[in-house]
């Protein structure tokens, strides 16, 4: 049997009292599309990080497709096929949408120490590039300036950035954040055509998206997981229909 | 190298170290509450002893030349903040180094102009002006250890102002998150300027002081800056103890390296290369230690912000 | 933040706009010599020879801070070691340039590599400091150099010989294998920033974490930027030991380091051939005003506070304003 793709163990994660993630294990497999859902604070996206790369946990192992990555810093996971997309969008905004996701084909490419010839003219990284901005709808958008498009569209973007990459692992920080209806149900479209390609872990609130896109879902609340399993029994979970309610009343 | 040269040395590295404190301590606030990079800074320890050689010559009186010039830097200094910084706290670094950099270049010239170009002297208080006797046959500078006790008295002032006091507590959450101290309705304009016009009154002070030991001149508070640069990347951005600390260890490091370098290499080479080598050896301690310790610590030993 | 300052230079498009430019400044800097006068002695000349020493020094500081987000406040220490190889080889007999020349370049990329080492592992706001206390060093080791001058520095007899021949004698000659360097530095840069590694490099600039995120290592390619960056600067060192025939640690003082910063934000950050004008800018400024008074630097220093308050962009921004109200007109 294959190894998972993405392997936590026992995951913790303090900020000199606090208590962050508090023992997350949780396993993602070959071409799953694993969504995390949690009330706000539960430590989303402190756990995102710690699979990127951008914090070190304080304690517990993250295996990436069988490697131990625990110590490995953001390029050298992104370089192994771990991809992210920012909840916060953080697209090059004076780059244009084309160049944004060219850089991505270039990272995969491995040779960026070339000093001559232009860059923005290489065709068959361009090619890639415009094939995963038609993936997103941005097409005809590529040679806008990236400080130029609309929120949604910049989403979208995150999202052909990540394509591009090629990963193994795609992590989803709320890519659907601060998106309209429309622009949010075309997110979750492309996301569908994405599925089994590679694999997926979603961080989402949109509950229609994470209950339309997932194949399964853990619930973060306070750093743990209440539940973890397919989408209609953590709906029916009692455990997690307490928390979102108690969340609710707030 | 007898123990007295040692001891003689030790405390002029403590002095050193003292005087760089006061200097970096006004750097590392500023910098660290409004995330401004003041290269100013060195003019103002600079005026501090321009006005108080102005000062005494006005009034014979040593302290009153002090008080004068404290009021008369911090004056200064507000006006400064008022007519230029506040409008530099939302640039670029790059644009705030260059804009105090043309103060640098104008207030130098300033000085020149006003005063002369020829170094001026300040006499040191007739009360101090002796030296002790530390251990049989070693005196000492009575005004030295004036400056190492005055130093210590305002680190220990700012120990109490910043850790224990209101604006304190704001001054130190400033240094943390600036820009939620305002969201919490902190008057975050009026604790600038208070940051600021303490900095500044920090740093005219220490030119004060020092005024009569060393000769006063154009350009003298241009050296002393990118010490205390070094000063607060080693202790920390924004961190008072680590610019502490870290002061009375480069003041110690350089005045002894500079002191001792020439003998302990002539322990491992000949006296020849020794006296060549020694030198330039001397000049470069503080920089290599600011090296290691950035290496091992990118942010510095105390950094205000955590290192998360 | 990020927007404050530079004239970008990461579209494409905007690089073929300003074509012509560059080119007229290079045409400009050719014909000097005519205008110049002629005898080893010309005033204009050698004035011109320095701007265009200083423009291959603010060419690489543009590089790495207009392009590459990277303040250094140490850059003249580059220069300063380049023309220390030049004296110091110089001293011991050596004049060819077969030999000072690489000398220059591999121990000012050396230096570079070395401090950039520890510079860049820190928050660029550290990075300021750190490249300003790198540049003391190097100063303050100049300056403790007795063989060599102290701080009193060093006289070159010689300048750089090519097999034996004094070809660089000549100031004419001189001038032009100058302004051939200066075009072949620019050119380089031209090409690197928008090579793949220079998308990369700009791209950090912008935000490294996501270039991280792409799977770049970013610390590598800052240094790597960095390196070449110092090695340029070096370049210009051996060109202006050569031009003024003696080096001393003034060259390598933070004042020239800041000097070199203001060229590159009074022609334009991040658009190169500013980096060229401004060089000329500010040197020509200052020969003018200190032609009229001593007191010159009162004038200058409130001026480069108002340039920064006021003229962002620096003289090409200035241009493009004018240009803009000029066309609406």
């Amino acid at each position: 049997m294959p190894d998972p793709v993405l392997q936590l163990d026992d995951l913790h994660k303090n900020f000199g009292g606090l208590v962050v993630t508090d023992g997350v294990t949780l396993d993602i497999g070959a071409g799953e599309l694993h969504a995390v859902i949690g009330p706000n604070g539960a430590g989303k996206t402190t756990l995102i990080n710690q699979i990127s790369g951008l914090l070190a946990p304080t304690a517990g192992t993250i295996r990436f497709d069988g490697i131990d990555v625990t110590a490995l810093p953001v390029d050298k996971r992104a370089q192994l096929g771990l991809a992210r997309s920012f909840q916060i969008t953080s697209v090059l905004t004076r780059f244009s949408a084309l160049e944004n996701v060219a850089l991505a084909v270039q990272a995969r490419d491995q040779t960026s120490y070339r000093f001559f010839g232009r860059a923005d003219r290489e065709q068959t990284i361009n090619d890639a590039a415009t094939s995963a901005l038609a993936e997103v709808g941005l097409a005809e958008r590529g040679d806008i300036l990236a400080a130029h498009l609309s929120h949604g569209e910049k989403r979208a973007l995150e999202l052909a950035i990540a394509i591009a990459m090629q990963p193994k692992l795609l992590l989803l920080d709320e890519p659907m954040a601060g998106t309209g209806h429309e622009e949010s149900a075309r997110l979750v479209d492309v996301i569908k055509r994405l599925k089994g390609r590679f694999s997926m872990l979603l961080v989402e609130h949109d509950m229609p998206a994470v209950f339309a896109l997932a194949d399964r879902i853990s619930v973060l609340t306070y750093g743990r997981i209440l539940a973890s399993g397919t989408p209609d029994a953590v709906r029916a979970d009692p455990k997690v229909v307490a928390a979102y309610l108690g969340e609710e009343m707030e | 190298m007898s123990t007295g040269l040692v001891v003689v040395q030790i405390l002029n590295g403590l002095q050193f170290g003292v005087l760089l404190f006061l200097i970096a301590a006004g750097l590392t606030l500023v910098f660290g509450v409004m995330d401004f990079i003041n290269l100013a800074h060195g003019v103002q320890y600079m005026l501090g002893a321009y006005l108080a050689v102005a000062f005494y010559a006005l009034t014979g009186n040593f302290l009153v030349a002090l008080v004068l010039a404290l009021a008369a830097a911090l004056v200064f200094g507000l006006l400064l903040e008022f007519l230029v910084f506040r409008h530099l706290y939302d640039r670029d670094h790059l644009e705030q180094v260059i804009a105090t950099f043309g103060i640098i270049i104008f207030l130098n010239q300033a000085v020149k102009t006003v005063w002369g170009a020829a170094p001026l002297t300040l006499p040191i208080p007739e009360i101090f002006s002796g030296s002790i006797v530390l251990m049989p046959g070693l005196l000492y500078p009575v005004w030295r250890l004036v400056i190492i006790g005055s130093g210590l008295a305002v680190g220990l002032l700012l120990y109490i102002l910043v850790g224990y006091t209101r604006v304190g507590m704001l001054v130190r959450a400033g240094a943390t998150n600036a820009r939620m101290v305002s969201a919490l309705g902190v008057d975050i304009h009026r604790l600038f300027m208070i940051v600021f016009g303490f900095g500044t009154m920090l740093a005219a002070f220490a030119g004060a002081m020092i005024a009569p030991i060393l000769s006063v001149e154009p350009g003298m508070g241009d050296t002393v800056l990118i010490l205390a640069f070094v000063v607060i990347v080693i202790g920390g951005i924004g961190s008072m103890r680590g610019a502490f600390l870290a002061a009375l260890l480069i003041g110690l490091v350089d005045t002894l390296g500079r002191s001792f370098a020439i003998d302990i290499l002539r322990l491992v080479m000949p006296p020849s290369p020794a006296r060549t080598v020694g030198p330039a050896i001397a000049s470069m301690l503080i920089y290599v230690l600011m090296a290691l310790v950035l290496y091992f610590r990118p942010s510095g030993l105390f950094p205000a912000r955590g290192r998360g | 933040m990020n927007q404050t300052l530079a004239a970008s230079g990461t579209l494409a498009s905007q690089s073929d706009r300003v074509g012509g430019l560059p080119a007229a400044i290079f045409l400009l800097l050719a014909l000097v010599p005519f205008v110049a006068g002629f005898g080893p002695e010309s005033y204009v000349l050698g004035l011109f020879t320095r701007v265009m020493v200083f423009a291959i020094a603010a060419l690489a500081l543009d590089f790495i801070c207009g392009y590459g987000g990277l303040v250094s406040f140490g850059h003249a220490a580059f220069v300063g070691i380049g023309a220390y190889a030049v004296g110091i080889l110089g001293a011991h007999g050596i004049t060819d340039m077969l030999v000072s020349l690489p000398v220059a370049l591999l121990a000012s990329a050396l230096f570079a590599y070395l401090t950039g080492n520890v510079c860049l592992r820190t928050k660029s706001v550290y990075f300021i400091m750190i490249t300003l206390a790198f540049g003391q060093m190097a100063y303050f080791i100049a300056g403790s150099l007795a063989p060599y001058g102290g701080d009193d520095g060093l006289t070159i007899h010689l300048r750089s010989t090519l097999f034996g021949f004094s070809i660089l004698k000549n100031d004419r000659t001189f001038y032009y294998f100058v302004l051939l360097t200066l075009l072949a530095v620019y050119l380089l840069f031209r090409a690197v920033v928008y090579s793949r590694f220079g998308r990369v490099f700009r791209g950090a600039r912008e935000n490294p974490t996501r270039m991280s995120a792409l799977g770049f290592d970013v610390f590598r390619f800052q240094r790597v930027g960095y390196v070449i960056a110092g090695a340029v600067g070096g370049l210009s060192g051996f060109m202006l030991a050569n031009a003024t025939e003696f080096v001393s640690p003034a060259y390598m003082s933070w004042q020239r380091s800041g000097e070199l910063i203001i060229m590159i934000l009074l022609g334009g950050l991040g658009t190169l051939h500013g980096a060229i004008i401004g060089a000329a800018a500010y040197l020509l400024i200052e020969e003018a005003l200190g032609g009229i008074t001593e007191q010159w630097k009162l004038i200058f220093g409130p001026l480069l506070v108002l340039i920064v308050l006021f003229a962002r962009g620096g003289l090409l921004g200035l241009a493009d304003k004018v240009r803009g109200r000029l066309s609406r007109a």
